[in-house]
């Protein structure tokens, strides 16, 4: 069930990538990420699963172009998402683990916030926001400053804020990690619905199997430190039984 | 966290109204108790030493009606403004640059901490000696006295900014002045209005000691041929001129910062 991609076709390619926090060699290095090859297929949705600690967020921050490699390449759609930096504006959007909302920006402006860097006229701006908003049940709230909105509430303004700006990536950080499991289940569902419906690729990183089978169609298991362990895709022919065994093979890699 | 709306209670007009009259009272009984001590040492001690401010005000008005002397209250407003207005975008560059290179910062910091180290009356026995015209002698005083204070100020500022924030915006890939404009400007605001504050009752006291020994006009000066003249009830009516620009200027500071930090959520208890 290994899913082939070949790095012409990739959204997202790392090729040979590592990545050395403090002097490489010295006694304080850490090495986050080793030497890992990884291509996404445009439209997939995947999702990197490990334990805490494992450098998941280290790749996805590599990916956004927040963090460089030590060695290796990172391509987004070709370019070098740290080095071409401003070259990925309005085409890459994240949704962080908790909703870094600006605390002095109502929601509808939180939401305009990506389309304002790509200079967007205010009426067609605001007209977006405000789709997105009611498209995530938020219809009401838009002159709602954050401390006034609850947690799942903010976390939805936060998704209207990456959808906003139609980027066709998509970066989540366990988005849904700080909710409630119910809060957190609907927004799961309504995120996988709308990544699908947009033919968005995301990468979505998680600690949690359950998360991981419902959201991707593509699982990869890091075992610290950062190196592919497991790499599973799927679809929806695959039937319960087969999703199970899918993940007793999770468990079992994460446990070794 | 759930996705359950928070409640929020709405005041009645009744309840504002009475609210409002509770703060204005608040605000307005320290000043009356000041007046009435005063005014009671008037019944008691020579005029010289305490004036009725009966004749303090009728002072004042003749200050704000008369062209020349209202001239001087100008003067030493806009040298205060000048001065801070200076200090701040001094300030404000050295503590950007600070927070760019460690290099800069561990330059500048011992300078500026030693800056403020020396006091008011020196830098205006410096500028004396150094320069020869007024207006640029008090605008240096000024600047030298406040700008140790607005540079680290708005450095804690932009070290106090949220990282998590800052990724957020970097996310979108921003130009330096939009990065400026919805995130730097916006989160280091409430720090730059403290620091105005601070730096507006510093400087109205700096450009009193300025005026008084370098400048033939302004506040400072008039302080001087009221003393000259022992008349206390001349003296108090200049010291109040400054006193009312800070307390209009306070006033509009908070009124700004209670207009742009209306996001701010309030809690019911105190501290």
């Amino acid at each position: 069930m290994r899913d082939i991609v070949t790095p012409n076709d990739a959204a997202i390619h790392l090729d040979h990538v590592s990545k050395v926090f403090g002097k490489p060699g010295s006694s304080g290095a850490y090495r986050a990420v080793d030497n890992i090859n990884l291509d996404v297929r445009p439209g997939q949705m995947l999702a990197i699963l490990g334990k805490t600690g494992c450098g998941k967020s280290t790749i996805f921050n590599m990916i956004a172009g927040l963090t460089e490699p030590t060695t290796g390449t990172v391509r987004v759609d070709g370019r070098d998402p740290f080095a071409d930096f401003d070259s990925f504006r309005g085409k890459m959007a994240i949704v962080f683990q908790s909703d870094r909302l600006l605390p002095w920006r109502s929601a509808i402006q939180n939401v305009e916030l990506g389309l304002e860097m790509l200079d967007t006229p205010v009426a067609e701006r605001r007209a977006a926001a405000q789709h997105w908003l009611t498209k995530l049940g938020l219809g009401g709230h838009e002159n709602d400053y954050p401390h006034a909105l609850s947690g799942g509430m903010r976390q939805r303004v936060s998704i209207a804020r990456a959808f906003a700006t139609n980027a066709n990536i998509m970066l989540c950080d366990e988005p849904f990690s700080a909710l409630d499991e119910s809060t957190a289940g609907r927004l799961r569902a309504e995120f996988v619905r709308l990544v699908k419906e947009n033919g968005k690729t995301a990468v979505f990183i998680t600690h949690s199997i359950s998360e991981a089978l419902e959201i991707g169609d593509r699982i990869v298991v890091l075992k610290r430190p950062a190196m592919i362990a497991y790499d599973v895709s799927f679809d929806t022919a695959t039937d319960q039984q087969q999703r199970e065994l899918i993940r007793s093979r999770i468990g079992e890699v994460l446990a070794a | 966290m759930s996705d359950a709306m928070p409640q929020a209670a709405t005041p009645s007009l009744a309840d504002n109204v009475l609210g409002m009259a509770k703060r204005l009272g608040m605000s307005v009984l320290p000043f009356a108790v000041v007046i009435a001590l005063w005014q009671f040492a008037s019944l008691f001690f020579p005029r010289f030493l305490f004036p009725s401010l009966i004749d303090v005000f009728w002072r004042c008005i003749d200050i704000f009606s008369t062209g020349s002397m209202f001239a001087d209250v100008l003067a030493t407003v806009f040298r205060i403004l000048a001065g801070l207005a200076g200090a701040f975008i001094v300030g404000g560059l050295l503590a950007l640059l600070m927070v760019r290179s460690r290099a800069i910062d561990r330059f500048l910091s011992p300078i500026l901490s030693l800056f403020q180290g020396i006091p008011a009356l020196s830098w205006v026995v410096f500028a004396i000696i150094w320069f020869h015209g007024v207006e640029f002698r008090i605008f240096f005083i000024m600047v030298m006295t406040t700008l140790p204070s607005f540079t680290f100020q708005v450095l804690g500022a932009l070290r106090a900014m949220s990282r998590d924030l800052m990724e957020m915006v970097f996310s979108f890939r921003p130009t330096r002045m939009k990065l400026f404009r919805v995130m730097i400007a916006p989160a280091i605001l409430p720090d730059i209005l403290t620091a105005w504050k601070v730096n507006l009752g510093n400087a109205s006291r700096v450009v009193v000691v300025a005026e008084l020994v370098g400048a033939t006009g302004g506040v400072g000066y008039e302080l001087l041929q009221q003393q000259q003249l022992f008349d206390m009830a001349g003296a108090l009516a200049w010291t109040l001129q400054l006193v009312f620009f800070v307390l209009i200027v306070q006033g509009i500071l908070t009124l700004i910062e209670n207009t742009a930090f209306r996001y701010r959520a309030v809690s019911e208890r105190v501290i």
